[in-house]
């Protein structure tokens, strides 16, 4: 009898931990490469041999160019970035993940798009949608994660009016 | 005196009578076989497999002449279990009109003489959706989007009850399975009844021959979407036909920087088409008129 | 043999005749010379040499064929006091009536004619041969009642003439069974060609369930004027016992049908006046102007201003029976039912266009050339045949006189 009890125990506690284990592990996504700049990646090869500074300041050395326009009044650098791997990136509970995972980091604050994205309702579609592979884009693709409001574009020629004649001009 | 007015005139009429049917006969005979042939060819719907095959190599081969470039004209069935429906997401949409120029590139319209769009993007003033008699066409400020203004892009509803379909004398315009409405460009008779029966404006007329200039002709064609179309016939957005039925997305999908087009298939409820039935507020164009387009508007934020 | 000896003699009555006969016939000839050049340029480079365009897809071709049915089927106004209430002034001109109805017909087929894009596959409507989208295809029902209208009233004048050639009775179990069919057909066509229009809910200017009616009553309007100037004409250079009274009784008719019409168009103009919706656009265009554009204003009025008037002179029987003001009155109605029915309806149809855009159509030179050649045609046509059917009504052309003749 007590064996049974401790049996059923220990496949109960199995199976809790696999379900815990699964969920940890967040679904994967198709990406393409995360669009760095040029020769930024990998972040270790400045920053492995650097003292790490987690004072939150204005930086004056390098990364001159990034001005955080992101909730720039609650966050800085470090809050997203990992101060000890900057080769990862950090979660609010500290977990780290890639770069290639960057969806994760976003879909913290932004819930419903984060929904939308994984159903493949958000953003640019291109590619496949059956019968091939279907492709994500990662969130920084279209948004600039330092400065993400989506910059106003020329629109392309309005339509000849109706008499109009001849090849439009440039084209 | 009369007798002789009598004879010549009537010798003047036969002799004119028997010219016109000269040159009628003349004429025909001195057509090509391909001209008869395509003068003489079916509607794409009746025809048997060996005579599609027939009048695609017929095509191919005048193509290849027109613009120096092998055409592969597809005549790729409807998939069995699908109806494509077509997602435009109006809180991202910017008015920026690449999806209507990615359209004209991928579907080898007329550039210019008429230049002939199958998307138009028609701008709103905020406040006012529904009631389009304040919409701007021909709007090109600098940038986009303008502040007080939303835009809303229009092409083929592909409805399921057509009212183009309904009224096309010859049954030139059909359903596919698959829920797109085609044209067949040979079989059309020009009428433009069925221009006048589109609620939504998605028709446009190849009012002369069209201008399509050859170094920019998209070669994979399907025979009832993007071949190069003729004059005088009509012409409208076939969802891309040519991509679709082989899985890929539209090409205004695909240009759309802001990701506000979205498209699948109705029938399968994991697509993203049917997510979004689902989890946002769609409406479609003119339900009133009962034509139940395929074309679903929605606001994701 | 005889057959061949009876249309030797009509080539010969047509090709002879007095002076004024020559210069009308070589003025016809030259507009539709002119009308078939242009024509031949729009098949070449396409409809874009019109001024049509996708937001405006039907303009003055559409605008007249409309027009013309109507006309056609104005017949039916003679056809009924003659046969149904036997009516003698005007049963003895029937028939010229049919042949007038005929060659309307043959107009409004030639203006469909011109508009399509592709009449080299005009095959592709003939049921059998193409593919003949009947009945769901409100087109593909006019193509069938306007040239079984056509048929009708070729093959009734027709049989009737060479009997009276040949002096023979006509046979009356086939004549009238057929001209009794004419009378709902002529109903029909007019009716089949506003359900054309009425049938698009994507045109809330057509959409409208007073169509139908308000096409037949500027149909009995615009049709009979014509004739009764027609017939004037006829009795001019004929000397045809065409009476007066017979005149005077198809213009009693017009004013029945123009207050119909007129009253019609009143009860369009409430509805849309007071309701206030979006779908005033469309009427507001024409009689007020729409966002600035107001070519069409001054027309409308003129228009309206015409019927009213012309209501009134054929009301009144003093101007009624009196031939000027009787003649001022049709030529009102001919124009001002054209206004109302062809740019007047065929163009608000279009504006502003489902999407909101309003692009002012107006027919070019091209449009107007050929529409002239098309009218010079039925009026050629219709010429031929008075030139044949005149003289047979009057008694000069019989087949006794002839083999008299050849007997001499």
């Amino acid at each position: 009898m007590r064996r049974i009890l401790m049996v059923s125990l220990c496949a109960v506690l199995v199976a809790f931990c696999l379900d815990l284990y699964a969920k940890s592990k967040q679904e994967d996504f198709p990406v393409p490469r995360p669009p760095f700049s040029e020769g930024i990646f990998p972040c270790s090869s400045c920053h492995a041999g650097m003292e790490t500074n987690a004072k939150r300041r204005v930086l004056k050395d390098e990364h001159k160019n990034i001005v955080l326009k992101h909730a720039a009044e609650q966050r800085w650098c470090l809050d997203c970035h990992d101060a000890q791997n900057r080769d990862k990136l950090r979660l609010a509970n500290g977990d780290h993940v890639d770069f290639e995972h960057s969806y994760e980091l976003c879909g913290q604050c932004h819930g419903n798009i984060y929904r939308d994205w994984k159903a493949g309702i958000h953003g640019k579609r291109t590619g496949y949608f059956e019968g091939g592979q279907r492709m994500y884009m990662l969130c920084v693709n279209c948004h600039n994660p330092h400065d993400p409001a989506f910059k106003p574009l020329k629109p392309e020629p309005p339509p000849h009016r109706p008499l109009q004649k001849g090849p439009a001009h440039g084209k | 005196m009369g007798n002789r007015v009598y004879t010549r005139r009537e010798f003047i009429k036969t002799l004119s009578v028997a010219a016109a049917t000269g040159a009628a006969f003349s004429s025909l005979s001195s057509c090509t076989k391909e001209a008869r042939e395509e003068f003489l060819q079916k509607r794409f719907v009746e025809m048997t497999d060996a005579e599609k095959k027939g009048v695609i190599a017929r095509l191919e081969e005048k193509y290849r002449r027109a613009y120096g470039k092998q055409f592969q004209i597809s005549t790729q069935g409807a998939r069995p279990k699908t109806l494509w429906g077509y997602g435009l997401d109006l809180s991202r949409c910017i008015g920026c009109r690449r999806c209507v120029y990615a359209c004209v590139k991928e579907n080898n319209q007329s550039r210019y003489d008429p230049q002939l769009q199958w998307i138009r993007v028609i701008r709103l003033k905020k406040g006012s959706l529904i009631n389009l008699e304040d919409s701007e066409h021909y709007y090109n400020p600098q940038e986009v989007p303008e502040p007080g203004f939303t835009y809303q892009p229009v092409q083929c509803q592909h409805c399921e009850n057509p009212p183009c379909v309904k009224v096309c004398p010859v049954k030139a315009t059909w359903k596919e399975p698959d829920g797109i409405v085609v044209v067949d460009y040979n079989w059309c008779i020009g009428c433009r009844y069925c221009m006048a029966a589109c609620p939504y404006k998605g028709r446009v007329f190849n009012w002369a021959d069209p201008k399509l200039p050859p170094e920019e002709a998209n070669t994979a064609v399907h025979y009832l979407g993007n071949r190069p179309r003729y004059r005088n016939v009509v012409e409208k957005c076939t969802f891309c036909i040519q991509r679709v039925r082989s899985g890929r997305y539209p090409a205004c999908v695909e240009a759309c920087p802001t990701g506000s087009r979205k498209f699948g298939n109705l029938l399968d409820e994991n697509s993203e088409i049917r997510y979004i039935i689902q989890h946002k507020r769609v409406f479609r164009m003119k339900e009133d008129l009962n034509t139940e387009p395929k074309f679903y508007y929605f606001f994701a934020t | 043999m005889e057959a061949w000896r009876f249309f030797k003699q009509t080539l010969v009555l047509v090709a002879k005749g007095r002076p004024v006969y020559y210069a009308w016939c070589a003025l016809l000839l030259l507009v539709m010379g002119i009308g078939l050049w242009f024509y031949l340029k729009q098949m070449e480079t396409g409809l874009i040499v019109t001024s049509m365009r996708d937001q405006v897809s039907w303009g003055l071709y559409i605008a007249n064929f409309t027009y013309l049915v109507g006309v056609a089927a104005a017949a039916v106004l003679l056809v009924i006091p003659a046969y149904i209430y036997h009516f003698d002034p005007i049963k003895e001109i029937v028939v010229l009536g049919e042949l007038f109805a005929a060659s309307s017909i043959v107009m409004a087929l030639l203006f469909v004619f011109v508009d399509l894009g592709r009449p080299d596959r005009f095959w592709h409507l003939i049921p059998g041969v193409g593919i003949l989208a009947f009945p769901e295809s409100l087109l593909a029902w006019d193509v069938i009642v306007l040239n079984g209208y056509l048929v009708l009233n070729v093959v009734v004048p027709v049989y009737i003439l060479v009997n009276s050639y040949y002096e023979k009775e006509p046979i009356q179990s086939f004549v009238v069974p057929l001209i009794l069919l004419s009378i709902p057909w002529a109903v029909g066509i007019h009716t089949v060609t506003a359900f054309l229009y009425n049938g698009l809910a994507a045109r809330p200017f057509w959409n409208a369930s007073i169509l139908a009616p308000r096409f037949l009553a500027s149909a009995f309007c615009s049709g009979p004027s014509m004739i009764i100037i027609i017939f004037q004409v006829i009795r001019w250079v004929s000397n045809i016992k065409i009476t007066n009274e017979a005149l005077f009784k198809m213009a009693e008719l017009i004013a029945y049908a123009m207050f119909l019409n007129i009253f019609l168009l009143g009860a369009e103009v409430f509805k849309e006046f007071y309701s206030n919706t979006i779908h005033l656009a469309p009427l507001l265009y024409l009689y007020e102007g729409l966002h600035g554009h107001t070519a069409l204003v001054p027309w409308m009025w003129l228009s309206l201003a015409f019927n009213i008037t012309a209501f009134l002179l054929f009301l009144i029987p003093r101007t009624r029976q009196r031939l000027a003001t009787l003649n001022i009155g049709a030529f009102l109605i001919i124009v001002g039912v054209w206004i109302e029915k062809g740019p007047g309806f065929v163009a608000p149809g279009f504006i502003p266009d489902p999407l909101g855009e309003i692009y002012e159509y107006f027919p070019n030179f091209t449009e107007l050339a050929i529409s002239l050649g098309i009218w010079a045609c039925g009026l050629f046509v219709f010429t031929l045949f008075m030139k044949v059917a005149l003289p047979i009504v009057r008694g000069d052309f019989i087949h006794s006189k002839y083999t008299k003749s050849i007997s001499n």
